[in-house]
């Protein structure tokens, strides 16, 4: 292997990697936000909602979740120009990743919802507690607690997941990583170094809302 | 939009177009079943080595850790970049389906390790003095005890784990191994609308996750079932 | 010679000692009762003989020759001597009763199937079990397993049995077909160290009993020094508190 190692000449280019991956962060934030509302309002209406409503949700997360993000992305960029729909590979992406989030998130806030203790409830009702109070001092604390967990996994996922933004041309972490690669050709080098960023990346993820969790819910998501 | 879908569909559901699909769809399956076949040999090398408890083992047991720590922390782009240019720096011609192999491999050892693993653990610390007190070595005990009581803790998010990384697959698309997705690609770039093209993709996707992952849950029901009765 | 000579024994879990010097001398053919109040450390005085949890000071001597608890190998000679039978049985899930008993003596100590087979169901016929051979630990009662434990352990045929509070973990009718058992294997001349709270019964059987508080040997003597003369102040406590019903 004739290979040398120039680590040198990815230095000055480090500046536009922190930059792509504040865009993946980015990315991943807003797909996780907007995914999260979707998540809970199907969720909603799948436990408390009409049969019908839910059947039509069904539908679309059984879709979302058993075909690849990436083919999702694919026909949102490229197919729905042919509708008259044109968007810019960044919103293709966002709202790709949007769908897909919501699609899982409706599955893990339904198990949140599923978890809220009825018994609990009643018993706050019968108290007195109005259904806001009951809401917010008897059902939130307990489900907050044990959605937390696979919450904080389906953004360390989706932070990865935001990778694939770099085929349609987004400026995120692998991009940006595809784009210094072109102009310098050291591709080992420039991978190894995007690879690390997605590493501290989630790894300082994780840590964070393992903190959070630990503190505002005594959620404990197993790494701290 | 309807209508220019049924007038390709004649010219798209050629016999050539379909045996194009199904051979991709084929490799798609083939290269999540390889990645989760050697991720399952190499993952219990690397839950093994991090059970193991002797000194001298210690920077093979980093080795372990940092390999699933790092694994699973990349992107499955990312990884299949490496995977391409480090063949590359090699000097020798090597198929992209190799390339595409290597990359499942390694993601999935990383991801199937910790499975593993954590289910070796999570067989009670009982089991494990038990078997220590009686002079078991570590084969042994894995072999003799927890193996048998941990299998059915392992193989459900394992086969989940396989029916999720075919989805996953579809990036390798972009080295330009020849499946699903770049079969959707192709097919496209022949001329068909994106709209049928990608469409058909997502359709034969669902046709293939959809009911593994139905039967991926009944095993799931089965197995922890049964473990009421007997492991 | 003493068959387990433990002097000065000490031992930790993390930053906490549980055990603080503890002393014992076990002659051949002796029935040790251990007896002391929850947290005392009973049970880790047997946990460290066996390797569980290596001793972080003190010697132990196996016959006169010192055990290195670093060593793998030394504690694999002190493993082929000693057999230890814990409070929770811990059957192998995965394996029949007679798989059970046979499974070191076959896969570990690659002994002829047929032998050890035959001596498991003699071992099992003399804990009363002879008729379950093929059943599985959760299709029997806490007694039950508690014997095939017991019958497990005599298959290694060891030297030194420890007892690490065996009947604490069933339910009272349950407790004297396994003291039954234990009380056989005391007439048969097995070196024993009994960690136990059920006092009559090491009364009974006990050569010696040694009582602990706060990872320390308080007071050691005959049965009827302990119980019925004891010296220290805590050994009065103890045994005025638990003779109280």
């Amino acid at each position: 292997m004739n290979y040398v190692f120039q680590y040198g000449q990815i230095w000055p280019f480090l500046p536009r990697l922190f930059d792509g991956a504040l865009v993946s962060l980015q990315i991943a934030i807003l797909a996780f936000c907007g995914g999260l509302l979707i998540g809970t309002a199907c969720a909603a209406v799948k436990t408390f909602g009409p049969k019908l409503a839910a059947w039509l949700i069904d539908i679309y997360v059984t879709f979302f979740t058993n075909t690849p993000q990436l083919v999702q992305i694919y026909f949102l960029y490229f197919a729905l120009p042919d509708m008259g729909i044109l968007l810019t590979s960044f919103a293709a992406v966002l709202i790709g990743m949007t769908l897909n989030a919501g699609a899982y998130l409706t599955e893990i806030q339904r198990a949140g919802f599923e978890s809220r203790r009825v018994s609990e409830m009643e018993a706050a009702e019968v108290l007195g507690f109005s259904r806001l109070q009951q809401i917010r001092y008897v059902i939130l604390p307990h489900v907050a607690r044990v959605l937390f967990p696979p919450l904080s996994n389906q953004f360390i996922i989706m932070t990865l997941g935001t990778s694939m933004a770099a085929v349609f041309g987004v400026e995120e972490l692998t991009g940006q990583a595809m784009n210094i690669n072109s102009q310098t050709f050291r591709s080992i080098e420039v991978f190894t170094v995007a690879a690390g960023l997605y590493i501290v990346l989630t790894l300082v993820a994780s840590v964070a809302l393992s903190l959070i969790g630990r503190f505002a819910f005594r959620a404990r998501t197993g790494l701290i | 939009m309807l209508a220019t879908i049924l007038e390709e569909l004649p010219r798209f559901l050629t016999y050539y177009n379909l045996l194009f699909l199904a051979q991709a769809a084929l490799a798609t399956l083939a290269l999540s079943a390889f990645g989760c076949i050697v991720g399952v040999i190499v993952g219990f090398v690397l839950a093994f080595v991090r059970l193991t408890p002797s000194r001298l083992w210690l920077p093979l047991r980093w080795f372990a850790f940092l390999y699933t720590e790092i694994f699973r922390r990349v992107p499955f782009l990312v990884t299949l970049m490496l995977c391409f240019f480090a063949f590359q720096a090699t000097g020798y011609d090597v198929p992209l389906a190799v390339v595409g192999a290597v990359t499942v491999a390694l993601i999935a050892s990383a991801f199937i390790g910790e499975i593993i693993r954590g289910g070796l653990v999570s067989v009670h610390r009982n089991q494990w003095d038990a078997a220590a007190t009686m002079n078991f070595t570590l084969p042994q005990t894995i072999r003799h005890v927890v193996l048998p009581q941990a299998w059915k803790i392992i193989l459900p998010p394992a086969f989940g784990f396989f029916v999720m990384f075919i989805k996953d697959t579809a990036l390798a698309s972009q080295i330009g191994v020849i499946e699903l997705t770049y079969a959707g690609k192709v097919l496209n770039n022949k001329g068909f609308s994106a709209a049928l093209s990608f469409g058909s993709i997502l359709l034969i996707y669902f046709a293939i996750s959809y009911p593994l992952a139905r039967f991926g849950k009944h095993l799931e029901n089965r197995l922890a079932a049964s473990r009421h009765h007997r492991t | 010679m003493l068959h387990l000579d433990i002097t000065g024994l000490e031992a930790r879990y993390g930053a906490m000692k549980v055990l603080d010097g503890i002393d014992l001398k076990v002659g051949r053919g002796d029935v040790i009762g251990l007896i002391g109040p929850s947290g005392s450390g009973k049970s880790t005085v047997l946990r460290s003989v066996i390797g569980l949890l290596p001793p972080s000071a003190g010697t132990v001597l196996l016959d006169g020759t010192p055990i290195d608890y670093r060593n793998a190998a030394s504690v694999r000679t002190v493993r082929d001597r000693i057999a230890i039978v814990f409070q929770q049985y811990n059957l192998f899930q995965n394996m029949s009763v007679l798989d059970n008993v046979t499974v070191t003596p076959v896969k570990i100590r690659k002994r002829n199937r047929d032998e050890a087979t035959a001596e498991a169901r003699v071992l099992l016929e003399k804990v009363g079990l002879g008729d379950k051979l093929g059943r599985y630990p959760d299709e029997l009662s806490g007694g039950q397993q508690q014997r095939v434990a017991i019958a497990r352990a005599l298959a290694l045929k060891p030297e030194i049995l420890l007892l690490d509070e065996v009947t604490a973990a069933l339910d009272p009718e349950l407790v004297s077909e396994v003291l039954d058992t234990i009380r056989v294997l005391a007439g048969e001349g097995m070196t024993m160290i009994i960690v136990s709270h059920e006092m009559a019964f090491i009364r009974e059987v006990a050569t010696r009993v040694c009582f602990m508080a706060d990872g320390r040997m308080i007071e050691s003597g005959s049965a009827t020094d302990i119980f019925d003369n004891p010296g220290e102040q805590r050994t009065k406590d103890f045994i005025s508190k638990i003779l109280r019903h």
